[in-house]
């Protein structure tokens, strides 16, 4: 899971709140019952905004949980060129292991796969070492044809991941378009041998709802696709959900939403 | 198992679905059902055993009917039947709105107890079967109501003997005996007597839902109680659905009986994927195609076609996805395939698969986890095989996919058509044209584009050639449950005389469009004049003749055939003074023939309210090649009423004149030259009525078979059990609607839409 915040009204306090939520998932108690390390079942990263990226290091040092944060003019990524690379490399300069890019959705919408693949590259090359997840913005593309399209293009161009998401389109995350940017991954590693990896993001809140997408995972790509180095569910509340059903495994009974500390 | 345990390899646990409520339900019987005659269980009968093919547990002990129970649950349904098909539309609609929802409310038990009893998995049980099976109660309460308005001049058969098979006990009962009811009709029906047990929890249904006694009556036991439907004198209509040895059976022991017949048979059904297919979206439709209920289905998609270059790519995305399915226990909600139906089903499944490896077929399976005991049968596929290999041609019923290869479209539906059955395809293409271009040359009542075994109470579904006749569901399905009134007109009083001539008239047959001299070189006298006497050759010729013109002119546009058949009616006033039939009588031909060619391009097909994403379209197609035994009136009316009629929908027609009165077929046989009908689509044969009208009707390249006379109505009908063609056993007095109903079969094709 990328544990996320991406809001306007983001601050410091906000974030450190999220980052100890990403630190101490299960609550103590919880974690005693179901004779867990609290500290071993943590999200791969969290993900902020650029400005965001600070406090989010300071929090999760030596945690070994990633730093991820959203670039290019996210969510719409219709700043100037020059300026989205600048803000890539600045978010890597900041200490971000992960870019989440948004890809120009006139690209696909065009059909100018060209275009989308020098873009992408481009990114590419200004995130260095960095892990370059790109987002389509699938709620905007309008047609399952143009996402395989443009996952393609998008792993062809070096991204390391595809995702679905911004979170900001008025669809987001949603299966069939999950089943089509996977059977791209698939198609693109049987042809070329690279595995990429897939997150959808976006509307994803409640335990059985990532269920439904770890099968997929299951399902179309196999076992390895379902940890993180290949796969990773964007969300906010969803950290709240899984725990409260740890809480229903644990000790027999529903749990009340408030329960569970919030982010 | 800990949390950390489970982390260390991620897989499906087991996921079973409690059967207490059905082991509940058995106890309260205890354990044994009789029949369900007249509104009360009759505990008669030697007693079989049904159990689970899973585990060959025993499930119940089932009483078997003889004679004695047949005729109880007859007289039952006799007794029934003035009542219930005078009933008010609305108050037989409420009734089956009822039995519908009651199959909703009680849903999980009846998926249980059928998964119990059949072996397939609960989730096609509680996803599929008993869904639907609630949705055709639910959709034909509707037509009780609205019936009338729809089929004006129709009305209830009478008793219908129902005979369905173990595949889809629940869904094909509710196949059965929803239109039948909705029509008015009351019912005998036998559950298969390898799963015989929501039949059993039905009765209990049809008991709270307030059905009348005697409207539904359920008798158990093997085939020697099917026969006694079959053979029972009392009942008017049989519908069965199963295998077609056993159709084939039926239609010869109910020949010359008056019943009427509609049947749902075997299948090897093509699944066919182009290069330009979704392959992904491919291999999942064919996942459901063949091992969907184990394979155990009639339409199941058990033929691959691959177009060659995609073959070797796509049968490796196969193989991968079949080693993912999961065979297990029937109630594990997280399983993909059950067992079989019996032991003895597996067996021959695997001698089957033995013979295509012999054949030299590359039989795989994957090393899928397998249940240790019980029915169960990995999915299997054989590659490399030829048309002429025998698992190729042969129903399997059960998990095997053959995959054989083509090049072109054009060979792609020619392999597809290689099959004397004809009851479902599917058809994979991104490319519309493509995909519509194949849909239209398949012959198969059911065509579903880029998906695949979808059902639907609003859809027709039932077999080109030997896969049957008669639909189920949607309006074309009422008709087999259905009698049509009637017409007012009785042409078979007329009888028409040569007129007296001037120089001798040398009458000759009309084949191919040329006036021929019989093969027999022989003519029989006929009111002093000397008419051809045919034989089996003339037969095949005319047959030949008709198959060869039928292809072309069901491909001309339905204006073309209309503008033809108004010359045709020019033509016949024209000849009027030359005609044997009075004047008067030759102007009502024409307006006869006038008529039919309004209908040539108005006979409209169906565009099916189904839920879903689908444009479901009902085409009516021609049959193709018709034979029509003619009244013995032989009046020109009839003769250009009916063969109109047939030609008017793309119909090729072998016209059998009457033996007594043959004169006017002549005269037709002169003005059909003159009037651009092309030649061999009507053709004329005179000679011995009984011994041609057999021939006509064995020929396997006849299409279907119209007899107008009752007397040859036996042979015609005992004769038509080869190829198993429709057969119309008509009377003079038809009304227009049958005569359409008649010259077209209706194909529907299932077109998904979304981007």
């Amino acid at each position: 899971m990328d544990l996320t915040t991406l809001a306007g009204d983001d601050t410091p306090e906000r974030v450190r709140r999220l980052c100890h939520k990403a630190l101490w998932p299960i609550r103590p108690q919880l974690a005693e019952a179901l004779q867990l390390d609290p500290t071993r079942y943590r999200p791969a990263a969290v993900c902020v905004y650029h400005e965001m990226l600070e406090t989010a290091r300071e929090c999760l040092k030596g945690s070994g949980i990633a730093l991820a944060a959203v670039s290019t003019g996210f969510p719409t990524g219709l700043t100037p060129f020059a300026v989205r690379l600048a803000e890539i490399r600045s978010s890597v300069d900041a200490g971000a292991d992960e870019i989440d890019v948004v890809i120009s959705r006139r690209h696909a919408l065009r059909g100018e796969w060209e275009a989308l693949y020098d873009e992408v590259k481009s990114f590419r090359e200004a995130c260095g070492a960095a892990h370059l997840k790109t987002i389509l913005a699938t709620g905007e593309l309008g047609t399952l044809r143009l996402v395989a399209q443009a996952s393609l293009t998008c792993m062809m161009a070096g991204a390391d991941f595809v995702k679905t998401s911004t979170g900001k389109e008025v669809v987001n995350a949603t299966l069939p378009v999950g089943l089509a940017m996977v059977r791209s991954i698939r198609d693109y590693y049987e042809t070329t041998g690279f595995k990429i990896g897939f997150k959808p993001a976006g509307g994803i809140r409640s335990a059985k709802d990532s269920l439904d997408w770890l099968i997929l995972m299951m399902e179309e790509l196999g076992e390895q696709w379902t940890r993180p180095h290949l796969f990773r569910i964007g969300a906010s509340a969803l950290i709240n959900d899984i725990e409260r059903q740890l809480d229903h495994y644990a000790f027999g009974r529903y749990a009340a939403s408030w329960r569970q500390p919030l982010p | 198992m800990t949390l950390s345990e489970l982390e260390q390899e991620l897989g499906y646990g087991s996921a079973p679905e409690a059967a207490d409520r059905v082991s509940e339900w058995l106890a309260h019987h205890k354990g044994t059902f009789g029949h369900w005659i007249g509104g009360t269980w009759v505990q008669e009968g030697e007693l079989f055993r049904t159990c689970n093919p899973a585990t060959g547990d025993l499930l119940a002990h089932v009483h078997s009917a003889d004679s004695e129970q047949v005729d109880k649950a007859v007289r039952a349904a006799v007794g029934a039947f003035q009542e219930w098909s005078a009933t008010a539309g609305f108050d037989r609609a409420r009734v089956l709105y009822s039995l519908g929802r009651i199959i909703q409310k009680r849903a999980r038990f009846l998926a249980v107890l059928e998964s119990l009893d059949n072996g397939k998995p609960i989730r096609e049980t509680r996803d599929i079967d008993v869904p639907l099976a609630a949705r055709h109660f639910t959709y034909h309460a509707g037509w009780s109501q609205i019936l009338e308005s729809r089929f004006q001049g129709y009305r209830a058969i009478g008793v219908c003997g129902q005979i369905i098979p173990w595949n889809f006990p629940l869904l094909m009962l509710a196949w059965k005996i929803a239109p039948a009811l909705a029509c008015g009709n009351t019912v005998v029906i036998k559950p298969a007597e390898l799963s015989p047990l929501t039949a059993m929890a039905f009765a209990e249904i049809c008991e709270q839902a307030g059905l009348p006694a005697g409207v539904v009556n359920i008798v158990n036991g093997g085939p020697e109680t099917g026969q006694l439907i079959v053979e029972h004198p009392q009942i008017q209509k049989i519908a069965f659905t199963g295998s077609t040895a056993v159709g084939r059976e039926i239609r010869k022991r109910t020949a010359g009986s008056g019943k009427s017949l509609t049947l749902e048979l075997g299948g090897k059904s093509p699944f066919i994927v182009f290069p330009d297919a979704d392959l992904d979206s491919a291999i999942e439709g064919l996942v459901d195609a063949i091992w969907f209920n184990q394979g155990e289905v009639c339409c199941a998609g058990s033929r691959l076609l691959i177009q060659e270059g995609i073959a070797s790519s796509f049968l490796r995305k196969l193989r991968a996805r079949m080693s993912k399915l999961r065979v297990g226990s029937p109630l594990d909600k997280a399983v993909d395939m059950g067992a079989l139906i019996s032991a003895e089903q597996r067996q021959r499944v695997c001698q089957l698969i033995e013979k295509g490896r012999s054949e030299g077929g590359e039989v795989w399976q994957p090393s899928n986890d397998m249940p240790e005991t019980g029915a169960f049968l990995p999915p299997t596929l054989i590659s490399g095989v030829a048309p002429s290999s025998t698992v190729a041609q042969e129903e399997i019923f059960g998990p095997v996919l053959v995959s054989l290869t083509f090049r072109t479209p054009t060979e792609a539906i020619e392999l597809a058509n290689n099959t004397p059955y004809g009851l479902a395809a599917s058809v994979w293409s991104q490319d519309l044209d493509t995909a519509l271009d194949v849909a239209k040359h398949l012959q198969a009542g059911t065509v579903w584009i880029n998906s695949t075994n979808l059902f639907d109470a609003g859809a027709g579904f039932g077999g080109y050639k030997e896969s049957g006749y008669g639909r189920e569901g949607g309006p074309e399905g009422l008709r087999s449950y259905l009698k049509a009134m009637e017409g007012l007109e009785d042409d078979e009083a007329k009888t028409e005389t040569a007129k007296p001539l001037l120089i001798d008239r040398s009458l000759k047959l009309y084949i191919g469009g040329k006036h021929v001299r019989p093969d027999s070189g022989n003519s029989y006298q006929c009111q002093g004049a000397d008419v051809p006497l045919g034989n089996r050759k003339d037969v095949r010729h005319a047959v030949e003749a008709a198959t060869t013109a039928s292809r072309a002119w069901r491909q001309r546009s339905a204006p073309e055939r209309s503008q033809i058949l108004q010359f045709l009616a020019e033509n016949l006033v024209q000849r009027s003074e030359s005609m044997a039939a009075p004047s008067t009588e030759v102007v009502r031909a024409a307006e006869e023939a006038f008529r039919w060619a309004a209908w040539a391009d108005k006979n409209d097909g169906d565009v099916h309210a189904v839920p879903g994403r689908y444009v479901t379209l009902a085409m009516k197609e021609p049959y193709g090649v018709i034979a029509a035994v003619a009244p013995g009136s032989g009046s020109l009316l009839s003769i250009v009423r009916a063969s109109c009629s047939a030609l008017a929908l793309g119909n090729a027609v072998i016209w059998l004149s009457s033996e007594i009165n043959p004169f006017a077929a002549f005269d037709l046989a002169q003005v059909m030259a003159i009037s651009d009908v092309p030649p061999g689509c009507w053709n004329l044969l005179s000679g011995p009525t009984e011994p041609l009208a057999g021939e006509l009707a064995s020929h396997e390249s006849v299409d279907a078979v119209w007899c107008f006379q009752e007397a040859v109505a036996e042979i015609v009908e005992r004769e038509s059990a080869g190829n198993l063609k429709p057969t119309w056993i008509a009377s003079g007095k038809a009304q227009d609607a049958e005569y359409l109903a008649h010259s077209i079969r209706t194909k529907n094709i299932w077109i998904p839409y979304g981007c």
